[in-house]
């Protein structure tokens, strides 16, 4: 089958499943910088879609979007693509490239403290302002130029993440540890993230609700940059705290929402990122159906 | 660069390779049901002897169908009785489990064969999970 018809085919199946999955309610964590252990169950697609709304001190502010396909491969293992776009307020809305990441974990049974193996590649341009990592000596001024200016720069990177989470009565604690490259000559950049959350109750009720609290999540998200191989540590990087709250909605459908605050004068001082995203069920399988697999 | 976009497709989504697939499962002895069954057996005597302490809640098996409709049934099948995903429920093997080692499957998963874990249900969910499992086997199926 030549590959554009086989794109077609995979395109129009997303779109088919997006509306007539069955309904199985996504457990989406409170996180949009932060990763825990969990992963995308085998077979199953989520589709995202988040903004984040920065302020710009020296510049206008914007509204960036991404994109998320997140599919689980197998258990262990979940791979996500990424679109991500930009508006600049009295500049231009433009393409800001794309984003491949993978997600292993390494041990098979659950532990006090679970790691998870990433990887990403990504095709941005200079003109990216999703914020969904803060690396290096990433500052607000970074974006304070025009689109035009700053799409000059085309950059191919790679970045790793020890992701290190666990779950204790409830609470979840995950830390993430970045070190990203550019293909570039540019020196390895780091960054962290840490996050705290828990469900606002854990005890289900025994009918289907939406506006129970078994169904929220909530907890506070902390995320900068820690400078580069040239010059490690805190000194020109940009760090900040920012409360999360999910709703996953019995309907299969989660909402997320996060209002971020600089942390110093290095940072924007207001982030306010939300996102929406649906779980397809049995997205895999049905695709192998599709092409003449038995379950 | 015409091969990059199936060869993609096929790395990320293997089940479209009918061919082995379909001889994969063709081949597969019946001794492979056993064997998914078979890892209860490797939950630890301390995680058996936990108990369940939801067993006297009267609306935990509500609660855990609820759940099990939400969570469960895409891969175990509606009534548990098995889908292609996922193996039945009902069956003797499980039934006569210990509370304990079920909720260590769920926690745990057996995510080599493709049940991932369920430790992001908080634990008094997992539990109600556990006697809407056990439930199945008290009643005619």
């Amino acid at each position: 089958m030549p590959p554009r018809k086989t794109f077609h085919i995979v395109l129009a199946t997303v779109g088919f499943a997006a509306f007539s999955a069955p309904a199985t309610r996504a457990q989406e964590g409170p996180y949009f910088v932060t990763y825990n252990h969990y992963l995308e169950e085998p077979g199953n697609l989520e589709i995202e879609y988040s903004s984040t709304f920065g302020t710009q001190r020296g510049g206008n502010e914007f509204h960036a979007y991404w994109m998320e396909f997140e599919y689980g491969v197998k258990a262990w293992w979940t791979t996500e693509f990424y679109l991500d776009g930009q508006t600049t307020f009295g500049d231009s809305t433009i393409f800001t490239g794309i984003r491949w990441e993978n997600r292993v974990r390494p041990l098979k049974r659950e532990h006090l403290i679970n790691p998870v193996l990433y990887v990403e590649y990504a095709s941005i341009k200079g003109a990216d302002k999703i914020l969904k990592e803060v690396e290096g000596h990433d500052a607000e001024a970074d974006f304070a130029p025009s689109n035009g200016t700053l799409s000059k720069e085309h950059n191919h990177e790679i970045e790793t993440k020890l992701i290190l989470s666990g779950t204790f009565k409830g609470w979840n604690i995950s830390q993430n540890t970045i070190a990203a490259k550019d293909f570039s000559n540019a020196p390895w950049e780091f960054a962290y993230a840490i996050g705290v959350s828990r469900p606002l109750a854990l005890k289900a009720r025994a009918n289907r609700c939406s506006l129970c609290p078994q169904n929220f999540a909530a907890g506070v998200e902390m995320y900068g940059g820690l400078g580069d191989s040239e010059s490690f540590g805190l000194h020109d990087t940009s760090h900040y705290l920012a409360p999360v709250l999910v709703w996953n909605l019995p309907s299969d459908w989660a909402l997320r929402i996060s209002p971020g605050f600089g942390l110093n004068d290095n940072s924007h001082r207001f982030l306010l990122r939300w996102g929406v995203s649906r779980e397809i069920s049995g997205f895999g399988p049905m695709i192998g159906k599709l092409f003449g697999r038995r379950q | 660069m015409r091969l990059v976009l199936p060869i993609l497709i096929l790395f990320v989504f293997p089940e479209i390779a009918p061919q082995v697939g379909a001889q994969d499962h063709a081949n597969q002895k019946p001794t492979k049901r056993t064997t998914i069954y078979d890892e209860i057996a490797q939950a630890p005597a301390k995680a058996r002897a936990k108990r369940n302490p939801l067993e006297s809640d009267p609306d935990a098996i509500a609660a855990g169908r609820v759940l099990f409709e939400q969570h469960c049934q895409e891969c175990h099948g509606r009534s548990a009785e098995g889908a292609g995903r996922g193996p039945s429920l009902r069956v003797e093997e499980i039934q006569t489990a210990e509370p304990g080692a079920i909720f260590w499957i769920l926690s745990n998963g057996v995510v080599r064969r493709g049940m991932p874990n369920w430790s992001k249900l908080p634990e008094p969910q997992r539990w109600a999970l556990v006697c809407f499992i056990k439930s199945l086997g008290k009643k005619p199926s």
